[in-house]
């Protein structure tokens, strides 16, 4: 998509053939399994009112009726058969298609620039890519299954009715369609209900997920009641959203039920005269009568199909703007950046997350291979951004940031992140053991080599003592935010980057043991470019540059000896720490 | 089901009166056969060589107009009974809605930890969905079904008793196949829905840790993680819905080969002059009714067990009991410290590694109370415990001379401490809602002083205000920036205990010291965390722990002697030249 906007983006009922037209042989077989079961299905009827209108008082011909039971037998086997045929062809087809669609969205999800996942909360998007694709898959499937059939039924039983009685089919024919307009209608009106049912509900989603990923913050604060009333209120819109998108498009039915009861009664009624002129029989009568059922059936049927795939259809609009999310600038056809010794420039880099609100302006600097570079400033200074631009998770407005010469956003990204090391503040694991979240930088290396360097980061202590050891399943409550630091600083020491990014990688490890880590540190560090960020000055004194940074400026960059002398702004923090 | 059903209470009536509608709906229906029998038996008259002159027109207009009358009020009657099904299935499933989220509050830490948060949010919305979905369902067709073939039924044997033994027999085997095809399913929509969570949880994961599996390049071994999580799902669902897809087939089979006997029988009836042809006619749409029904009833039972299955999914959260022990209340020890810990141990997991052993001290009104020590030696779970976020396992601490498990004792220690947590979490809203979660109605002024005591007024003023956005998560706050606004949260309130767990690491040493300083004018008992000797230095009593277990009590220059395990936290942070970790 090459960053730009994608071209006028197709209509989401072409989109969402393209995915169905991923499986021909299904699509095909569907089609004509429906056929068959169709073609099969209507012929019942004709041999059934055949057969009344052998069992007269008058006497019975048993012969023919004989014979047409066979035949009804051979054509419900048929049918039958052919019916479940179908339904496996369009099983498969709703299920794959969301299968497809669910896996688009989740590589889309890799592709988004982090500024929309910054942006957008994360129940919405959940929300989309799990709740509405299930409510898609439901609605496709129903669709296919009464759709194509209730279509081809419709065709089938006009020829049947035309051929068995022109007039009385021709009426039937010309009143009928009357439900559809009426389903029509019902599904215009409802359509916002359900926009409005769908919208309600990611906002209830988004809140959700916030309100249990900060269950304990809620309880700390016996905060309960405020957000219960808080939901209480998306709770009851929704309710209301809900029922209204339920009742209005329930209408459907009863109306073109009402519409079909009306045919009923007149077949009922011309035919009645007409067997009296001696123009039609009984059974002939009999067989029309089902036919208008089974005609006027599918009607009904697909009026409330519309229904439920309006539904679906903003369901699947919603997940195909997920889609339609410009992603990042693709680095298709970029270089990889071989392994790099690390030689970092920033030129004249200038960058906000809010255009309207400048951030760094400005900003140059050189770092050579395997130089120590700490950045310190105040919270909010732009520390954090700065390591955004390196890692390249959001790109310059201007300038440009260099890595051996070459402009990152000339090389792919994935080659450029691998020759980086990062560990964050903010820690992240996965659901997983602790072996797997240890080796999610380095999957190949062995059990020898994660225990080295769970021993150097002193994290292999309090891995053996949990449950199971590194196979323990970690789901997010088994270790202290220290402990987490200590497994990624792990987890980057089994990789062998260039470079090193380190946030606050130990502000949550106690001094005592950062102290028993940095021996592994400072090897770690040997011969890499490091950026670290850090409140704790110690940590900074042997640091070959120190940027001080200051509102998204550099206003102090120097050695710890040189910005003392100056006794400016690193001067002041400086001192600050044994105020 | 049990439980779901009691919220069906409040819409008793209108839960009633849905399907009741639809079964007079549906009577009007059986009707119809018996007009067609009538119109054929008595309108057209008996047949006297392939013509009928006994036909009576009028009776055939009458009989007609009938069948449209039936048409208007069956339409009365249906769009009736859908608005009570609708009011029906929306409020019940705002109700559970309603109670799981109260149901997911109230559940312990250690609840949550076991739970997951994946899965109670496929519980509050995918399930409850579906339920809904079910429910309405339910209401307006599995009843009207049923009552349409039972009703045929009685039809056909005021018709003629012969018949009615073909459709009891065929009825019952219809119904032994619907109800297998169902139990089959049940339990393997289930499993397809636990393959959802997995789905779920990768598609979480991949949002909410998306800086590190880029940093790491995993995209592609999480599309790979997730292409197979949404393969099994995908799997599952087929299996399951291939099997679901037998039942209209079959139900077609059935039906038409007990309308052929029906039809033989009938041919030997009417030989026998025990039967007229409008009759036989009357048989056969009856017949034809209870097919369409319970073509309707398979494609219902779907999403019926569907809904079932997410139905005991809920059930299963609506029934845990938080697994906290309260226990009844006391009158207090008189004359008893403040705070008193007494041999306290604690671990989270039965069976596991003690996180607490043996804690005992005691702690005045009024008096600061530092708790140092490395990481993973017990400081967060010492003071958790103190609000009683989670149980003992020995021991006992008190308040005020009363246990804190007491159940009297639950209101005062979420009302009166103030509790900032480690990881620091901001909700969406406003600053002055999130500040607000302190003390509700707060003034200006109150917020302005807690903001300042915090160290955040100035970046707050920056921001625009007490009234500036604060987007999910505080996604907009830096982490230091959060740090500070959970204080002033906590501040705000004016808790009578003061909990500060390690709640100052992203602060720079001079905004922490300020901090400080603020914090001990405050008239509070407070407690506070950290690894930072200098956190601690000035409080009246250092508790300092390593590997669970208390190492030393005392003040800091005390300690300093006396403490070895102190003096080394100490040493590691003065000694600058020898220069620390990172």
């Amino acid at each position: 998509m090459n960053g730009v906007l994608p071209p006028k983006k197709p209509k989401t009922f072409r989109r969402i053939m393209h995915y169905v037209g991923r499986y021909p042989l299904a699509l095909t077989g569907s089609l004509l399994f429906a056929l068959i079961t169709v073609t099969a299905s209507l012929f019942v009827p004709v041999f059934f009112g055949d057969a009344i209108d052998c069992i007269t008082q008058s006497g019975i011909a048993w012969d023919t009726l004989r014979a047409l039971f066979w035949k009804t037998g051979v054509a419900v086997g048929i049918a039958s058969l052919a019916q479940w045929l179908t339904s496996l062809c369009n099983n498969r087809i709703s299920c794959n298609v969301v299968r497809d669609i669910r896996k688009d969205a989740f590589a889309k999800i890799g592709a988004l620039p982090l500024q929309y996942i910054d942006t957008h909360p994360y129940g919405d998007t959940v929300s989309r890519i799990i709740a509405d694709a299930d409510q898609f898959s439901d609605g496709l499937l129903i669709g296919f299954t009464q759709f194509f059939t209730g279509f081809m039924t419709i065709l089938g039983t006009i020829a049947f009715m035309l051929i068995t009685n022109f007039k009385i089919g021709l009426i039937v024919v010309i009143v009928t369609p009357v439900s559809l307009f009426v389903a029509k209608f019902v599904a215009t009106h409802t359509h916002k209900f359900f926009k409005q049912q769908t919208q309600t509900r990611g906002e209830q989603t988004a809140f959700v997920e916030e309100a249990v990923s900060g269950l304990k913050t809620t309880k700390a604060f016996a905060h309960e009641s405020e957000n219960e009333r808080k939901f209480d209120e998306i709770n009851a819109r929704l309710e209301k959203a809900s029922f209204q998108a339920t009742f209005y498009s329930s209408l459907t039915n009863p109306s073109t039920r009402f519409v079909n009861n009306l045919v009923y009664a007149i077949v009922a009624l011309i035919g009645a005269l007409d067997v009296v002129r001696g123009a039609f029989t009984v059974g002939g009568l009999t067989k029309f009568l089902s036919y208008a059922n089974q005609y006027t059936k599918p009607f009904n049927e697909i009026s409330g199909v519309i229904t439920e795939l309006k539904g679906a259809f903003t369901c699947a609009s919603r997940i195909f703007e997920l889609l339609d999310a410009t992603e990042e600038v693709s680095d298709l056809g970029n270089e990889r950046l071989e392994k790099v010794d690390g030689n970092v420039t920033l030129e004249n880099v200038a960058f906000s997350y809010d255009k309207e609100k400048r951030l760094i302006e400005n900003l140059s600097l050189q770092v050579e291979k395997g130089k120590r570079v700490a950045i310190v400033g105040r919270t909010g200074s732009g520390k954090t951004t700065l390591i955004n631009l390196l890692m390249r998770f959001y790109d310059v407005d201007q300038g440009g940031v260099f890595v051996e010469g070459r402009d990152v956003r000339a090389v792919t990204r994935k080659s450029l992140r691998q020759n980086y090391g990062m560990v964050l503040q903010e820690t992240w694991l996965k659901k997983g053991t602790v072996r797997e979240n240890l080796k999610l930088g380095n999957p190949d290396c062995t059990d020898e080599e994660m225990y080295k360097a769970t021993k150097a980061s002193h994290a292999h202590g309090f891995i053996k003592r949990l449950e199971k050891g590194y196979d323990t399943v970690l789901t997010g409550g088994e270790l202290s935010e220290g402990q987490k630091q200590l497994l990624c600083i792990a987890r980057i020491m089994l990789t062998q980057p260039s470079m090193l990014i380190l946030d606050e990688a130990t502000s949550s490890i106690d001094t005592r043991t950062e102290r028993k880590i940095s021996d592994a540190f400072s090897k770690l560090m040997e011969g890499r470019t490091s950026f670290i960020v850090a409140h704790r000055l110690s940590t900074i004194v042997n640091a070959d540059c120190i940027l001080v940074m200051d509102a998204g400026r550099v206003v102090e960059q120097g050695t710890h000896k040189e910005l003392l002398q100056k006794g400016g702004a690193y001067a002041q923090l400086y001192n600050g720490q044994f105020a | 089901m049990k439980k779901i059903l009691t919220y069906f209470k409040p819409y008793k009536g209108r839960a009633l009166l849905g399907p009741l509608f639809k079964l007079l709906e549906a009577t009007f229906e059986l009707l119809v056969p018996f007009v067609v029998a009538l119109i054929v038996d008595k309108g057209l008259g008996a047949q006297v060589d392939g013509e009928y002159p006994f036909a009576d027109k009028p009776y055939i207009f009458g009989a007609c107009a009938l069948l449209g009358a039936f048409g208007i009020v069956g339409l009365l009657f249906s769009v009736t009974a859908q608005y009570f099904s609708a009011r029906t299935a929306t409020g019940v499933s705002a109700g559970v809605r309603k109670d799981l989220f109260r149901k997911m509050q109230s559940l312990s830490y250690k609840d949550v930890d076991n739970l997951g948060e994946a899965t109670m949010l496929t519980r509050m919305t995918s399930d409850v969905d579906k339920l809904q979905t079910g429910i309405n369902l339910f209401l307006r067709l599995f009843l009207r079904s049923p009552f349409i073939v039972f009703g045929a039924m009685v039809c056909a044997l005021i018709i003629d008793r012969g018949a009615f033994g073909i459709f009891a027999v065929s009825i019952v085997a219809l119904a032994i196949v619907v109800y297998t095809v169902m139990l089959a399913c049940m339990p393997l929509y289930k499993k397809s829905q636990a393959k959802l969570d997995d789905v779920l949880l990768s598609t979480r994961e991949n949002l909410t840790g998306t800086r590190v599996l880029r940093a790491f390049c995993r995209e592609e071994s999480e599309r790979g993680i997730f292409d197979a999580r949404n393969e099994r799902l995908n799997k599952s669902r087929k299996f399951v819905g291939g099997i679901s897809a037998i039942t209209n087939p079959l139900t077609f089979v059935m039906i038409n080969l007990a309308t052929i006997w029906l039809l033989y029988a009938g041919a030997i009836r009417v030989e026998s002059g025990r039967l007229t042809q409008g009759e036989v006619i009357a048989l056969y749409n009856l017949m034809g009714q209870i097919l369409i029904e319970l073509i309707k009833l398979a494609n219902l039972i779907v999403t019926v067990t569907k809904a079932m299955a997410c139905g005991s999914r809920i059930e299963s959260v609506l029934k845990m009991q938080p697994s906290i022990r309260l226990c009844e209340d006391s009158d207090g020890e008189a004359g008893a410290p403040f705070i008193v810990y007494e041999k306290v141990c604690a671990r989270y997991n039965d069976g596991g590694e003690e996180a607490l052993s043996d804690v005992s001290f005691t702690v005045e009104k009024g008096e600061t109370v530092g708790i140092i020590g490395g990481t993973g030696s017990g400081k967060t779970t010492l003071v958790q415990l103190l609000p009683h976020f989670y149980d003992v396992s020995a021991g006992r601490i008190s308040v005020d001379g009363r246990d804190v498990c007491e159940k009297g004792m639950q209101p005062f220690l979420r009302e009166r401490i103030g509790v900032v947590p480690q990881k620091a979490q901001l909700f969406k809203g406003t600053i002055r809602e999130n500040l607000s979660w302190g003390k509700a109605n707060a003034t200006d002024e109150e917020l302005y002083e807690a903001l300042r005591i915090a160290q955040a007024e100035t970046f707050v003023r920056e921001k625009g205000g007490l009234d500036a956005p604060v987007e999910q998560g505080g996604k907009n706050f830096s982490g230091g920036q959060k740090q500070r606004l959970t204080i002033a949260r906590a501040v705000v309130r004016e808790p009578e205990i003061l909990i500060l767990d390690d709640s100052s690491s992203a602060l720079d040493y001079a905004t922490d010291a300020s901090l400080r300083q603020e914090i001990s004018k405050l008239p509070m008992t407070v407690f506070i965390v950290s690894q930072r000797t200098s956190s601690v230095r000035n409080a009246d009593k250092i508790v300092v722990l390593d590997d669970g277990k208390v190492v030393g009590i005392g003040k800091h220059d005390e300690l300093l002697t006396t403490c070895e395990v102190y003096r080394e936290i100490y040493d590691s942070q003065y000694d600058v030249e020898k220069g620390g970790a990172v």
